[in-house]
């Protein structure tokens, strides 16, 4: 049940906002939604949506009743770009795990903070921003987490030299 | 005779909480701005014992990366293996063994009782009482000489492989299991006795920190501090794996939200714990513990996947992004007392500070867990 009523929601987000310009089709992929396989996969449903549309996408599945379970970011460098992926879930029985993903350059690396919707995710924005660089606008305090407090680096960068 | 120094009615100071604190249970930092005795502003400083096991999982093949698992949380290591190599045999589509995966929650939650004694004992002597944790560790000790018996270690589990076990379990293991089963529960009765009862215990603990549903969800909390807040989630029931469903046991659930609901949560599930063991006992078929053709050099298909597992903290999420290669191009571990520990900043604010130590403990946290 809830996995169509996400999905309807997501795929009118998607509709509703301007078409997929080149930057989106990143990964060889348009910005939509699949609802793939969840025995060999692991999850229901994967939403691929542009940096612009991710506070809204967010707040859909906030509206669903979702929880957040974390968040995280893959380095594409051959693409030259950085993806981050927000993984969600239920706490009841209509067991459904959604994905959110967005793709942003790699000498850009920004996305908007989600934390005014999922408090919880002030922590997990830190630790991309400390791993991959990425830059949460508007997150209220950016500073290293889990890395020391003076590092520059990001470790999960592929071209990260130790 | 100097004057008395002056201070500012309305002055706080800075109180650090760590890093090395033996009520942080490891080394972790709480940074407290302080109006006397009560919490004005506390951020917690994590990374002390971060060692970056995501990069060593993009650096080891899958097999290779099977002990770091067990460096995560040293008090529940096989819930943490268990969710990697059931992330691998999902992506692979390899099919378990049924009297493997009915090893593996027998082993698996005699772990989980396990955890959940040290953390009883800690708890109770984060509030001043010493000797439950003797008795408690007595008890742990039990388990881990069954465990040991069979896995060959006693802390850091290395046990389960991808497609199976390392080694099927022997009588001695089977018969020393049953011999605890009756003796933990009398423990249990002696535990309720000692302290779930105590008028001082119930005092430091009864209506201390609650923590809503809608912030737990907020956090993405999981574990026995989401069901101590009236939320019935458990992965072994939403999601089951390794023959859960077979199993017939319930998810304590408690609504009241406060330091002595989680910690009746876990209580309860040492409880649940010992009649799945029992069941998976008496149920245990017959039959090979390792698919025939041992997986070698594993190759993932392209793609994500994710498989969560509930661990002794809650719900363990592995995120792998595969390129096709023998390495993992991206592994992710979600810990469950890192989204957990996360909500404390926010509800111990306005807490004297021996609430906040209490509640801090009924949060349940193993450090390296956290900063991975």
């Amino acid at each position: 049940m809830i996995l169509e009523t996400t999905e309807q929601a997501l795929q009118a987000l998607l509709d509703g906002t301007m078409p997929a310009s080149d930057a989106d089709q990143a990964g060889g992929r348009a910005n939509d939604v699949i609802i793939t396989d969840y025995k060999s996969h692991g999850y229901h449903l994967d939403a691929k949506v542009s940096a612009e549309q991710l506070v809204a996408a967010v707040t859909i599945v906030d509206e669903n009743g979702f929880f957040l379970e974390s968040i995280t970011g893959v380095d594409w460098i051959k693409e030259n770009q950085l993806e981050v992926i927000y993984d969600f879930s239920r706490y009841d029985f209509d067991t459904c795990r959604v994905v959110i993903r967005t793709r942003i350059p790699r000498d850009q690396p920004v996305v908007p903070t989600i934390t005014a919707i999922y408090a919880g995710a002030n922590w997990h924005e830190r630790e991309t921003h400390d791993f991959f660089g990425i830059k949460f606008a508007g997150h209220p305090h950016l500073v290293p987490l889990l890395l020391p407090e003076d590092a520059d680096f990001h470790p999960l960068l592929k071209d990260f030299k130790a | 005779m100097s004057a008395p120094i002056q201070l500012r009615p309305d002055e706080t100071f800075i109180l650090n909480v760590g890093p090395q604190h033996p009520a942080t249970h490891g080394v972790l930092r709480v940074k407290m701005e302080m109006d006397g005795e009560y919490i004005v502003k506390a951020e917690t400083v994590l990374g002390y014992v971060h060692r970056m096991h995501e990069k060593m999982g993009e650096n080891r093949t899958y097999a290779q990366y099977l002990p770091n698992l067990s460096r995560l949380d040293y008090l529940g290591a096989l819930g943490y293996t268990h969710g990697h190599v059931l992330s691998i045999e999902r992506a692979a589509g390899i099919e378990v063994p049924e009297r493997a995966e009915y090893i593996r929650a027998i082993t698996v939650e005699l772990n989980r009782v396990a955890s959940h004694l040290f953390w009883f004992g800690a708890f109770v002597m984060d509030l001043g009482g010493f000797s439950p944790l003797m008795y408690a560790i007595q008890d742990r000790e039990h388990i881990l000489d069954i465990l040991e018996g069979v896995t060959g270690s006693r802390l850091t589990y290395c046990y389960y492989r991808f497609g199976g076990l390392y080694n099927d379990v022997d009588d001695e293991f089977i018969e020393a299991t049953k011999r605890f089963i009756p003796n933990m529960r009398k423990s249990l009765k002696k535990y309720a006795a000692l302290v779930t009862g105590n008028i001082i215990f119930h005092k430091r603990l009864e209506g201390i920190a609650p923590v809503s549903a809608e912030t737990c969800r907020k956090y993405g909390a999981t574990g026995p501090v989401a069901r101590g807040s009236g939320i019935n989630f458990d992965v072994r029931k939403n999601e089951p794996y390794s023959g859960y469903s077979d199993f017939d046991f319930d998810v304590p659930v408690y609504h009241e939200g406060d330091s002595l609901a989680r910690y009746k949560v876990r209580m309860d599930e040492m409880e649940q714990s010992l009649r799945i063991i029992e069941q998976g006992l008496a149920k245990l078929p017959a039959g090979p513990i390792m698919i025939e053709k041992k997986p070698k050099n594993i190759k993932l298909p392209v793609g994500d996947f994710y498989q969560a597992v509930e661990t002794a903290r809650g719900s363990f999420g592995i995120r792998i992004v595969s390129d096709g290669d023998k390495n993992a191009y991206r592994l992710k571990l979600r810990s469950p007392t890192y989204s957990n520990m996360h909500l404390f900043d926010e509800t111990c604010e306005g807490m004297l500070i021996m609430d906040a130590l209490a509640f801090m403990g009924s949060l349940d946290l193993v450090i390296p867990e956290m900063d991975r």
